[in-house]
């Protein structure tokens, strides 16, 4: 238990919680925007794999990092386009949809892998790039807080900012307020005029968008290859986050950094004799006790309320 | 030329489900008046509106505005000619404040942010122009009804409408809200907006309106000052037949206490109490009513009898059985018939056919079973029989109930819940919302179903109803009885009024009367 705790308690456990909390939060941020316009985005999972493929495809084929983001996000953008329209236009149900996405997904990028490297498994043999740590002035320099937030992949500074503007853009602009309205009353929106496809349409794409930043992460940043299912449940735990945050972006963040540093005690804990596969269910483990906490407190809630 | 700012000619809407809402419909709405629209429920009133709006496309007919043809589009260009809509079910979003909820789709900006010192200044300009105030940082879900509608009025007043539609204002409202609205409503007209007023009261259209005009089954009957004809002609007009409104109630004893409800007390989340010592018995034969202006802890009581609500104080007794181990099923089964408050959620399943709602109280029951598996000719012969004795207007019994109108709809939960022959009935306001017609029918046969020896407990905040039907008359405040009225056809409105308001109660005495335990 000492050998834990001493694993815990270090600036080097911090620095690994923030970054795997990353990638969770790009999609729990996805989730939310969608979500508050009132067509939940469960292609997440999908979305983040395309993109952390594309990343390296783009980025080996360009030999330019910045190329490979742009390219991650842009097939983000294009897969929410896509079950945008499918759902919106042609009135799939947008469950249904995601669920499609993500097993498009899962196949067609083990597809194109093996397409492009003879391999199934890694794209090894592809010279890909990886973005950059950013080292921040002055702050590096202070000890313990400098070993914490500085020195992460640029991908991390970019997660927060997402953070604090979908923030600001929900709570002080007209589109945040007209995303909002029309994911609680779509009629109240579509009586004053409010294009409700076009809000929902916006949310979506803006929700591949951080997918697919969140997919560069795990390609790019995290590793420096992509291998087959490597999103590895994030995009959905992304929901449990979202759902927990119950829609708000703190709540959500929040959440993420959870569930995040239950990732990295799952990747430190391995350090320890303790069975792998014990330890690499934390996670999830932590992701069900969330959705129950969250369960009751909503239970009771109603219960009082008669 | 007329000075008509909007005509209608021959206007005709076939909804995709192919229900005819309008059949033939012309309309001249002058500058600066107040035209009633009235008919029954499902007479085309919302249709056209929204037609009027640019939320639905007439099939065929022309809109004139101004002396000159034009077609609605959409909401957007309806705002852009001046015509504001509240509609009967409010457009409102329950998270946000009034100053949210009224810059929705023309949010004034700083910037990229909302500018919401302008927006607040703008709403107290226009509150204080029209005498229509609102707390703007309140938010929507913590206001009152009539709050809600003034939020709706100013909205669209924001958006510069010269012409308003109200749809139902007034189904929602207390009486005082009603009047308040009428004075607002008099001096927008003041101002020089024009209204279309949508009513089922004919009261209220004589109080404010100018012109009325008639629609029935799609097709309008003509415009009229509302000076020149009676009450009775309009009523005439729109049903197409005589309205009885005094029934012929035959007297009845009072038999055996189906539902005794021994001092049922409970709180609310906030620790406000929602009922105070409640007593009283519901006995075989005999109507009971429960009046009281809404929110005084009907809603509550129901809920407790029927099942809903288990954290109370002290105990029901439906049919000599304790209430609070038995499930809505128990209940039912033990013979508890219900029509809820809220059709749409709790009434029926909006998306199911007729007949399956119509035997949604019976789905285990040999009446439209055959073995372990369902007998579709024999629900289909159940349904179509309820269908005629409760004079469901519908196309077939597969059709969904949520393509029938209000009425209808509450026809559809009337004949489920009364055809099984209840020990006792529940009516939670059981013609709300409802036209005439179908008030007319649903009241007969709730006294239909007394006569055969049931018990009935009506709340209703419909004094006419509750007066008329009720045997008994309980008044309600403040989660407590208030008064207990053995011939409710004889007392005056006003005196239930003073009941109602807290102005006067009765002794303890009078009101243990509501106890007849044998
Ligand atoms: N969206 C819709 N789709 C199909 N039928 C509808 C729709 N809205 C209303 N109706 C039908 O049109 C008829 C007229 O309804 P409505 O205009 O709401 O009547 P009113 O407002 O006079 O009660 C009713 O039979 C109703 O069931
Ligand atoms: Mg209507």
């Amino acid at each position: 238990m000492r050998s834990l705790l001493d694993i815990i308690l270090t600036p080097d456990f911090a620095f690994s919680a923030i970054r795997v909390t990353t990638p969770l939060l790009f999609a729990a941020l996805g989730a939310l925007i969608s979500d508050r316009a009132g067509a939940a985005n469960i292609g997440l999972e999908g979305i983040m794999l395309m993109a952390a493929l594309a990343g390296v495809v783009f980025s080996a084929y360009t030999q330019s990092a910045l190329i490979g983001l742009l390219g991650a996000i842009l097939i983000g953008l294009l897969t929410a386009s896509m079950l945008a329209y499918f759902t919106l236009k042609l009135k799939t149900d947008v469950i249904l949809g995601g669920i499609a996405l993500n097993f498009f997904a899962n196949g067609g990028t083990i597809f194109v892998l093996y397409y492009l490297t003879g391999d199934k498994g890694t794209s090894a043999s592809l010279a890909s790039m990886v973005l950059p740590n950013i080292h921040i002035p002055v702050i590096r320099n202070i000890p313990i807080l400098g070993e914490i937030v500085s020195g992460h992949n640029v991908l991390t500074y970019i997660a927060i900012l997402s953070a604090i503007g979908v923030w600001y853009v929900l709570e002080k602009t007209a589109l945040g307020l007209r995303i909002r309205s029309v994911g609680e009353n779509e009629n109240a929106a579509k009586s004053v005029g409010v294009n409700v496809m076009k809000i929902r349409y916006i949310a979506l794409a803006l929700s591949g968008v951080f997918a697919g930043m969140g997919g560069a992460f795990l390609s790019m940043g995290y590793v420096s290859w992509f291998s087959r299912g490597m999103s590895a449940g994030r995009g959905w735990i992304a929901l449990a986050a979202e759902a927990m945050g119950r829609g708000t972006v703190l709540g959500t963040t929040l959440s993420s950094v959870l569930f995040g540093v239950a990732d990295a005690l799952s990747n430190t804990l391995q350090l320890l004799n303790i069975p792998a596969e014990l330890i690499r269910i934390l996670p999830y483990v932590a992701t069900v006790v969330g959705l129950l906490a969250y369960a009751i407190r909503e239970t009771n809630k109603r219960k009082a309320k008669g | 030329m007329s000075n008509n700012v909007l005509e209608l000619r021959n206007i005709m809407k076939v909804y995709s489900n192919g229900v005819v809402a309008n059949k033939n419909v012309s309309f001249e709405l002058k500058e600066g008046e107040i035209h009633a629209v009235v008919g029954e429920n499902g007479a085309g009133k919302s249709t056209l509106m929204k037609i009027l709006f640019g939320m639905e496309r007439p099939s065929s007919g022309e809109i004139i505005f101004k002396g000159s043809k034009v077609e609605i589009e959409n909401s957007n260009k309806a705002i852009d000619m001046g015509i504001g809509m509240v509609h009967q079910h409010f457009m409102l979003v329950p998270s946000f404040t009034v100053v949210q909820n009224m810059i929705l789709g023309i949010e004034p900006k700083k910037g990229i942010n909302i500018d919401y010192n302008k927006a607040t200044q703008m709403i107290k300009e226009l509150g204080d122009k029209y005498n229509l105030r609102v707390d703007p940082e309140m938010k929507v879900k913590d206001l009152s009804v009539g709050m809600k509608q003034k939020v709706e009025i100013l909205k669209a007043l924001l958006r510069g409408a010269k012409i308003l539609i109200l749809d139902e204002p007034t189904a929602v409202l207390t009486p005082q809200e009603t009047e308040e609205l009428f004075v607002q409503l008099m001096k927008l007209k003041d101002n020089g907006h024009t209204i279309i007023f949508i009513s089922h009261k004919l009261k209220e259209v004589k109080s404010i309106c100018d012109k009325v005009t008639i629609i029935r089954k799609g097709v309008t009957y003509g415009t009229y000052n509302v000076a020149d004809v009676t009450q009775s002609q309009i009523s005439n007009l729109m049903v197409g037949r005589n309205v009885v409104l005094k029934y012929d109630k035959s007297k009845s004893e009072a038999g055996k206490a189906v539902l005794n409800v021994k001092g049922v007390s409970c709180k609310g989340a906030e620790g406000k109490e929602l009922l105070k010592d409640i007593q009283f018995t519901a006995n075989k034969g005999k109507i009971l009513g429960i009046a009281g202006v809404e929110g005084n802890g009907q809603r509550e009581l129901i809920n407790v009898i029927t099942g809903g609500r288990r954290n109370y104080d002290g105990e029901v007794l439906f049919n000599d059985k304790n209430i609070r181990s038995m499930n809505v099923k128990a209940l039912r089964k033990s013979g508890m018939s219900y029509i809820p408050e809220d059709r749409m959620t709790q009434g029926v399943a909006a998306s199911a056919a007729i007949s399956e709602n119509l035997a949604a109280n019976r789905y285990e029951s040999q009446e439209i079973k055959s073995g372990i598996l369902m007998d579709v000719k024999k629900l289909s012969k159940l349904a179509n029989k309820l269908v005629e004795d409760y004079d469901i207007v519908c196309k077939s019994i597969a059709q969904k109930v949520e393509s029938l109108s209000g009425g209808n709809i509450q026809k559809v939960v009337v004949a489920r819940e009364c055809s099984i022959e209840p020990d006792i009935l529940i009516a939670e306001q059981p013609t709300r919302g409802v036209d005439v017609g179908a008030a007319e029918i649903i009241h007969k046969e709730i006294l239909k179903l007394r006569d055969r020896g049931a018990a009935v407990l009506l709340v209703s905040a419909d004094l006419s109803e509750a007066m008329e039907l009720s045997d008994a008359l309980l008044v309600m405040y403040e989660g407590e009885f208030v008064a207990y009225i053995d011939n409710p056809s004889e007392t005056t409105e006003e005196e239930l009024g003073l009941y109602m308001l807290g102005v006067k109660k009765q002794s303890r005495e009078e009101i243990r009367r509501a106890v007849n335990e044998f």
